[in-house]
């Protein structure tokens, strides 16, 4: 039987709470990895893996949380993300919520794009 | 300084397993200091002693190529105090090595009773932290490091 997306958050939110040490109550689908959960660089690898076997599921590398989109001088100008940029980081990232982002495309703001919501679409995607 | 917190190995299983034996001396200098009167071995270096088992076994699995760094403390757990006279073992099991990071799962024994865990995450860094650049000699496997690990016999590769 397929995973409601129900379970799936429940599980997301056991892993963030065993990796980042947060309070189960802190995790909403709302909140920021690093802003609001303090996640810090290596805490994504160690959630990406703990996704992985909690899921028993596959995750490539830079497919949940691309990460060398801003190495691309064609992608990035003035702090901003251009907007070829930002495509390709909304096909990378089909899971995750636009709308604020790109607003206001400062690369400083990328890690809101991270959001316990963009996980739980991301592998709600994968196990369905 | 030599800051070197396991005696030496018991077992090792490349890329898998390994056991690391510590015993606990008063020759010590710091457990004097910790506390007068009271010996007690600092939890923070048993955690140090596991990082060395994990991290000579995770840098073994991939031939002392990688920069293997200590990045995260998922769990440190200990029951009792460990005295001077007790010998500790650091079981160290590698869950997960890829590419960019290793994670390990820890147990430590005392006098080979279960007494604590230790969980850690390795980053292998040149892979990581993009953009960021590091010298290129090994600074976590120096040549001192490694004739270290000829007394443990584990160099043979």
């Amino acid at each position: 039987m397929p995973l409601s997306r129900e379970d799936v958050f429940a599980k997301v939110k056991e892993v963030l709470v065993d990796a980042l040490g947060v309070d189960e109550d802190e995790v909403n689908e709302k909140a920021t990895l690093t802003g609001d959960l303090g996640a810090e660089s290596i805490d994504f690898l160690d959630i990406v893996f703990r996704l992985e076997k909690t899921f028993g599921i596959k995750i490539p590398r830079g497919e949940l949380f691309p990460d060398d989109i801003l190495n691309n001088p064609e992608y990035v100008e003035n702090g901003k993300m251009t907007a070829a940029g930002l495509m390709q980081l909304k096909q990378t990232m089909p899971h995750a919520d636009f709308t604020d982002f790109e607003r206001d495309p400062d690369v400083g703001k990328m890690p809101n794009l991270f959001t316990v919501k963009t996980i739980v679409n991301y592998v709600a995607a994968k196990v369905a | 300084m030599r800051w070197i917190w396991i005696d030496r190995f018991a077992e090792f299983e490349s890329g898998r397993r390994a056991v690391a034996i510590k015993n606990v001396s008063l020759a010590e200098e710091h457990l004097h200091d910790h506390f007068p009167g009271y010996p007690v071995v600092p939890a923070s270096l048993m955690i140090e002693g596991m990082a060395q088992t994990a991290g000579i076994l995770v840098g073994e699995a991939r031939n002392f190529a990688e920069k293997v760094i200590l990045a995260k403390v998922q769990r440190a757990r200990f029951e009792h105090e460990v005295r001077p006279g007790d010998q500790l073992t650091y079981e160290a099991t590698i869950e997960r090595i890829d590419d960019a990071a290793a994670y390990t799962v820890g147990r430590v024994c005392c006098n080979g009773k279960p007494m604590g865990e230790v969980d850690i995450v390795f980053s292998h860094i040149d892979q990581n932290l993009s953009g960021l650049e590091f010298p290129e000699e090994n600074f976590v496997f120096t040549e001192d490091f490694k004739s270290l690990l000829r007394t443990y016999h584990i160099d043979h590769r």
